[in-house]
């Protein structure tokens, strides 16, 4: 993309994926996807369920090898160098990734101690970091009682504890009430503005995406099919088109087995919003 | 973004320091897997005493009834000793053999995740898991030890005996759970899972010299029980535990085995895990 690479210059290149495809069997999830983020970006990536994101983001967290193609994830190879990759990454899975049976605070240093946080420093960034999510009073509450906010909350504030350069978000907002998704998407852009952190997202609700996101891609049948802002992507549907029409425009019909992302995906999904919710 | 513009200094003494920082930091991912656990039994003790209650029916029902039968238990060990040591190794077993259910369910719920997408090398997130298992068999070990005070058993309480009955424990339990980890990256679902559990325990427990001496077996078994891991945890018990207790193949035999057969494990398991997140 000629846009993408004029820009990329100025700036520096947080996410660079080219051709990468994985497949699963004869299925092939993620085909031949390349583009660009830029650091200090939201980049929204959209698309219908079993479109291919989560995959996608498996692939750049490096928890599922790519079958081809390559990516670079804040300067390191998500194949060759795995390993710099994940100290430089903060992940946020769509499914529940604190642990219920601990305490809010009792995650946090378990994360601390897993990203190598230097004991002088970790219950200083701990008591910091819950603070800023709004955590400190339910600090040492078991986390099983959080309510789904409050749950997404620490889990962001566990991904960032090492402080990485990307951080990837996976439906951040599934299954909560408006007043706690506006919450989240405060923090996001907080972290955007004041430290300049690189954030994939991926959402369900388009008018999130609209509203937060630098730029946007929206993914179908594993393909990109189309990237830019979000008045970019509007305009190539037509006047006064919303973003939601650009997903209908776009997106190929599909047989109605194959919507839905099949039973494993939908019953994942539906777990999530009922964990956070 | 080039990183290959941060300075560069390859002297000897960096090399060394990095490595004493790669070791620290193995250290302490693989302690902060096992500290997590141990905080969770701290919120939820009730596990520990419903735990409890094996052991409590194999000694009190099966011993009682066993201890009547002549020549069962080797030498001059009166049955209850003898069986108080297999026992505690068994009670050990059946909360390690189990804990790949735990793992699958961690992945299922999403925890596994986060641990997969920390810096943390594998086997250090399998270490620590061996190790949680091994805090579990440990409370295990407290709750054999006053049962079997109050039955009479001839225990020995020198501490430095005690200290190795808590090591063979952590080894033990460690060395089983790894298994049950290795099982869990296989099957992946926790009703296939339980299925294995159960096909496992069973010739693990008896298959040893855990309720009876290898003496009274016929060959082939006999062969089996000395191939069996449990065998010689049970020997060191028996050899530490008890008074009157001594060890068949000696103590260094008994925990060498041990601790070779968990790191070959932890090898096996370190390469499956990342596995689990797929």
């Amino acid at each position: 993309m000629p846009a993408d690479s004029a820009v990329a210059k100025s700036r520096n290149i947080a996410v660079q994926i080219s051709a990468l495809t994985r497949c699963f069997g004869g299925l092939t999830a993620v085909d031949h996807v390349d583009f660009t983020v830029l650091q200090g970006e939201i980049f929204g990536l959209i698309g219908p369920n079993g479109a291919g994101k989560s995959t996608l983001i498996r692939m750049l967290t490096t928890l599922l090898p790519p079958t081809s193609g390559s990516a670079t994830v804040a300067g390191y190879d998500i194949v060759s160098q795995s390993a710099d990759v994940r100290r430089h990454i903060g992940y946020v899975p769509q499914l529940l990734s604190a642990d219920g049976s601990l305490t809010g605070y009792e995650n946090m240093q378990l994360s601390a101690r897993l990203y190598g946080v230097a004991r002088p420093e970790r219950k200083e960034r701990i008591v910091r970091a819950l603070a800023r999510m709004g955590l400190t009073e339910a600090a040492h509450h078991l986390v099983g009682h959080y309510s789904g906010g409050m749950i997404r909350r620490l889990e962001i504030a566990q991904s960032l504890l090492h402080r990485p350069t990307v951080l990837f978000l996976d439906e951040p907002t599934v299954g909560l009430d408006p007043g706690a998704r506006d919450t989240v998407w405060e923090r996001v852009v907080d972290l955007r503005d004041r430290f300049q952190r690189t954030m994939i997202v991926t959402s369900h609700h388009m008018d999130e995406i609209e509203e937060f996101c630098d730029r946007v891609a929206l993914i179908d049948h594993g393909q990109i099919v189309a990237i830019g802002t979000a008045a970019e992507l509007k305009a190539r549907v037509g006047p006064g088109a919303t973003l939601d029409d650009v997903f209908i425009k776009l997106v190929a019909p599909t047989s109605e087995i194959e919507t839905g992302g099949g039973y494993v995906e939908v019953r994942r999904a539906r777990r999530a919003e009922r964990d956070h919710g | 973004m080039s990183r290959s513009d941060e300075p560069a200094a390859p002297s000897a003494i960096t090399a060394e320091w990095t490595a004493v920082r790669a070791i620290e930091s193995f250290i302490t991912q693989t302690l902060a897997v096992a500290a997590a656990e141990v905080q969770k039994l701290r919120h939820d003790p009730l596990e520990l005493f419903t735990r409890a209650i094996q052991p409590v029916l194999w000694l009190m029902l099966f011993g009682e009834v066993m201890a009547r039968v002549r020549g069962v238990a080797p030498g001059n060990i009166p049955y209850l000793d003898f069986l108080a040591a297999g026992i505690l190794a068994q009670s050990a077993l059946f909360v390690a053999i189990f804990y790949g259910i735990s793992a699958i369910w961690e992945r299922d719920l999403g925890v596994l995740q986060r641990y997969l997408v920390s810096p943390a090398p594998r086997s250090a997130l399998v270490l620590g898991k061996a190790l949680s298992a091994g805090v579990r068999g440990l409370s295990q070990a407290v709750i054999v030890y006053v049962l079997a005070l109050l039955l009479g058993v001839g225990i020995e309480l020198n501490p430095l005996n005690m200290l190795g009955v808590a090591a063979a424990i952590v080894l033990g339990s460690g060395l089983f759970a790894t298994l049950s980890l290795i099982i869990a990256c296989i099957v992946k679902t926790r009703e296939r899972f339980m299925g294995i559990g159960q096909v496992l325990t069973m010739p693990i427990f008896f298959a040893s010299n855990a309720i009876y001496p290898l003496s009274l077996m016929p060959d082939w078994l006999r062969t089996v029980s000395h191939a069996n891991p449990l065998t010689y945890e049970v020997d060191i018990l028996r050899a530490l535990m008890l008074r009157s207790g001594t060890s068949d193949y000696g103590l260094v035999i008994d925990f060498g085995l041990l601790a070779a057969t968990t790191g070959v494990l932890v090898a096996i398991a370190a390469r499956m895990y990342r596995r689990m997140g797929y």
